[in-house]
């Protein structure tokens, strides 16, 4: 290991180190099961997520990633076991639903950008509407959140006029703008070409630097290598193995996991 | 170097944008490409051009050169001239127009008609003063008493309602003062205010104007419903109907998606039945057996029944119109709005309906049209629209045998109000089209 690449790790321990120290978690998911009808879609998941700490999750397809992630915001609603987010209880209580999803901020993968509002009517939306912010307020800190994502010029415009890494970084705004503690991103780069996931990725990075707590579904193994604390690796419904990103990659524990990094890192 | 391919290739300079190929030749390329490109396309061009100037030289000195607009009777149209016998328009116009309305009264309907633009000026055109939306939504109170007449107190009444309504809303959960948990005071209120406006309109209306028509007469002289008619008629029905129909469509549609089991059979139920019956059924009921189910001695203006018979069946029809809109949305909408914490209502009316109704445009306008005309079917039950004002006309001697001009003339009236929903919805289409998907 290169000097600078254990400094980076030290550091990277640090935030973790100081998230933890806060003593509190962000995300607390115990004995959580989830079914699509018949089918067991997510089985026994016990997962900590610490304040400021930056998790991502891969597996193959319908391992039931993306459904993990979305149940943290209600998206989609569990059948067992408890989830708290920020100390409050996700429950059939609407009223705890509206408060985690006002602290939880989410990237789809189709960006599921607004269409018939313009990019700064997106990203001002939400604070006004919900959180009845002054127009005024609401719109000096969307403007300060997409110049952070390098889109202030488009300001402006539809989204149908952008392209889609633009459309996606204008969804992390949106997102951002309500000032969320946590972020979710259900695999923000898969609909995108190759050209535009870099732009993403940093945007992401940037993100990640400002000490965000982030919870990533990606196949993007180069940035997980590069700002996850942890990564979590599922497989049909469960958690097969977690581990820091250097010992993950170069040391998986289970036969799953080996077959899955040497499938999707091959080529 | 000849024959021999060179794999690699490196380009040496950036070509330069040019503009494009300018199009043949103007007008007769034009022509050339759009109307002879080919054998069968020729042929079928000059065919239709030889039925259009057909039915010209037809239609054009009967209307235009050979008509007649002054005279008595049909004998004397046709001693003047053998063409179109508009006289029978020139004469009746005022009938067709208003129906029976009294004469010296009809300044009123005029009013109101000219009224009716200021009102909907802001629903269709976003440029207009927000303000007047205040004005569009005392309208149909205003427009009720200049056309119906009688003690301005009626209509005052019937506002003060929902400003009761309103007021129990605004300061009940103040006064609960913390008593109650915040959500169940202002259900509360709400419930409260929705209870009080009701009973104000059923018991409260009508000692209010009794009461301050003592004190103070203001009223226009009071129309009978049976002196409507003609096109005043027909506007009645069908501006209402159109009123109506869109949000009560809107909140049907949105009952029938719901996940509550009451609401959602409630519409359903109301759908299917209201669609599965014929209009001229509904009338019928509206006409005869609406008054078997109420108290006896109510009175119940025939107008007004209509409207509501219309106004339902358009609704039914409009709530299947937007719920195809509303399934045309991609799932990641709710999604997004339901992640960013809009509530259901502040994500139905600020993310789903304006996308769901935009995808429904030409539904919505579609069943507009077929409201509109379908107004004439109240001559069924013994109004006098415009189709039923033929009749009399008709059976009068001197205009016995007249035919064509008539219906020409109600045919003309209806097709420019539909011409124009039609022209305003591809405009309004075009307005909101903003970059693709």
């Amino acid at each position: 290991m290169t000097d600078a690449a254990t400094e980076r790790d030290e550091a990277r321990r640090a935030t973790t180190a100081s998230g933890t120290a806060s003593g509190e978690s962000a995300i607390e998911i115990a004995g959580m099961n989830k079914w699509f009808g018949d089918f067991h879609v997510l089985r026994d998941i016990n997962l900590s997520v610490f304040r400021g700490e930056r998790i991502v999750v891969c597996g193959p397809s319908g391992s039931g990633k993306s459904t993990l992630i979305r149940c943290i915001n209600a998206l989609e609603n569990h059948q067992t076991g408890t989830i708290f987010v920020e100390g409050t209880e996700l429950s059939s209580d609407l009223k705890n639903i509206d408060r985690i999803r006002s602290e939880v901020g989410m990237c789809f993968q189709q960006f599921n950008l607004f269409p018939h509002l313009s990019v700064i009517e997106n990203c001002t939306l939400a604070p006004i509407w919900v959180r009845r912010e002054p127009k005024k307020e609401a719109e000096e800190r969307a403007r300060y959140y997409l110049e952070r994502v390098k889109i202030g010029d488009q300001a402006l415009k539809y989204p149908g006029q952008l392209s889609g890494g633009q459309q996606q970084r204008v969804a992390i705004a949106r997102s951002l703008c309500m000032q969320p503690r946590i972020m979710l991103f259900d695999e923000p780069t898969s609909a995108l070409d190759p050209e535009m996931i870099k732009e993403v990725l940093d945007v992401m990075v940037d993100l990640a630097e400002s000490g965000m707590t982030m919870l990533v579904v990606s196949h993007e193994m180069g940035f997980a290598r590069q700002v996850a604390h942890r990564i979590i690796f599922m497989d049909e419904g469960q958690i097969v193995e977690q581990n820091e990103p250097e010992a993950f990659f170069n040391n998986p524990q289970s036969e799953r996991t080996r077959l899955f990094l040497s499938q999707i890192l091959s080529h | 170097m000849a024959g021999e391919r060179p794999v690699a290739f490196v380009a040496e300079r950036q070509i330069p944008p040019s503009p494009p190929p300018v199009r043949t030749g103007g007008a007769l390329g034009w022509a050339r490409d759009n109307l002879f490109s080919g054998i069968f396309n020729s042929v079928a061009t000059l065919l239709s051009l030889a039925f259009v100037a057909y039915i010209l030289a037809m239609v054009v000195p009967w209307l235009f050169l050979d008509s007649v607009w002054n005279a008595s009777s049909l004998q004397g149209c046709r001693e003047v001239d053998d063409g179109a016998c508009l006289a029978v328009i020139n004469e009746r116009f005022m009938q067709f127009v208003f129906g029976f309305y009294p004469d010296d009264l009809r300044w009123r309907p005029v009013v109101a008609f000219v009224l009716l633009f200021v009102a909907i000026w802001p629903a269709l055109f976003s440029s207009a003063p927000r303000k007047l939306l205040i004005f569009s939504a005392l309208y149909p109170l205003l427009a009720y008493w200049l056309i119906w007449g009688g003690s301005l107190w009626g209509p005052v009444g019937v506002v003060v309602g929902p400003a009761i309504g309103w007021a129990c809303v605004r300061f009940l959960p103040s006064l609960a003062g913390g008593r109650l948990d915040e959500g169940i005071a202002s259900l509360a209120a709400v419930g409260t205010g929705i209870l009080a406006t009701a009973l104000w309109w059923l018991f409260g209306v009508t000692a209010f104007e009794d009461a301050l028509s003592a004190v103070l007469v203001i009223g226009l002289e009071p129309v009978e419903s049976a002196r409507l008619g003609g096109f005043l008629l027909s506007s009645i029905i069908g501006v209402s109907g159109i009123a109506g129909s869109l949000p009560i469509g809107i909140v049907l549609a949105l009952g029938r998606q719901s996940n509550l089991i009451l609401i959602k059979a409630v519409c359903v139920g109301f759908i299917e039945f209201i669609r599965g019956v014929p209009l001229i059924t509904l009338l019928f009921v509206a006409w005869l057996l609406l008054s078997y189910f109420l108290p006896p001695g109510t009175e119940f203006d025939l107008i007004l029944r209509v409207v509501i018979m219309v106004t339902a069946f358009a609704s039914a029809y409009m709530a299947e119109v937007i719920r195809g809109g509303l399934a045309g949305l991609p799932r990641g909408q709710y999604e997004a709005a339901d992640s960013l914490g809009l509530d259901y209502w502040k994500s139905m009316r600020l993310i789903i309906l304006p996308q769901a109704l935009k995808i429904s445009i030409p539904g919505i306008v579609n069943t507009f049209i077929g409201l509109f005309k379908d107004t004439t079917l109240v001559i069924i039950i013994g109004l006098l629209d415009p189709v039923g004002l033929l009749q009399p006309i008709r059976a009068d001697q001197n205009w016995n045998g007249i035919v064509w001009e008539l219906y020409g003339f109600i045919a003309l009236f209806f097709f420019i109000f539909c011409f124009a929903m039609s022209r305003y919805s591809m405009y309004l289409e075009r307005n909101l089209d903003v970059g693709h998907r």
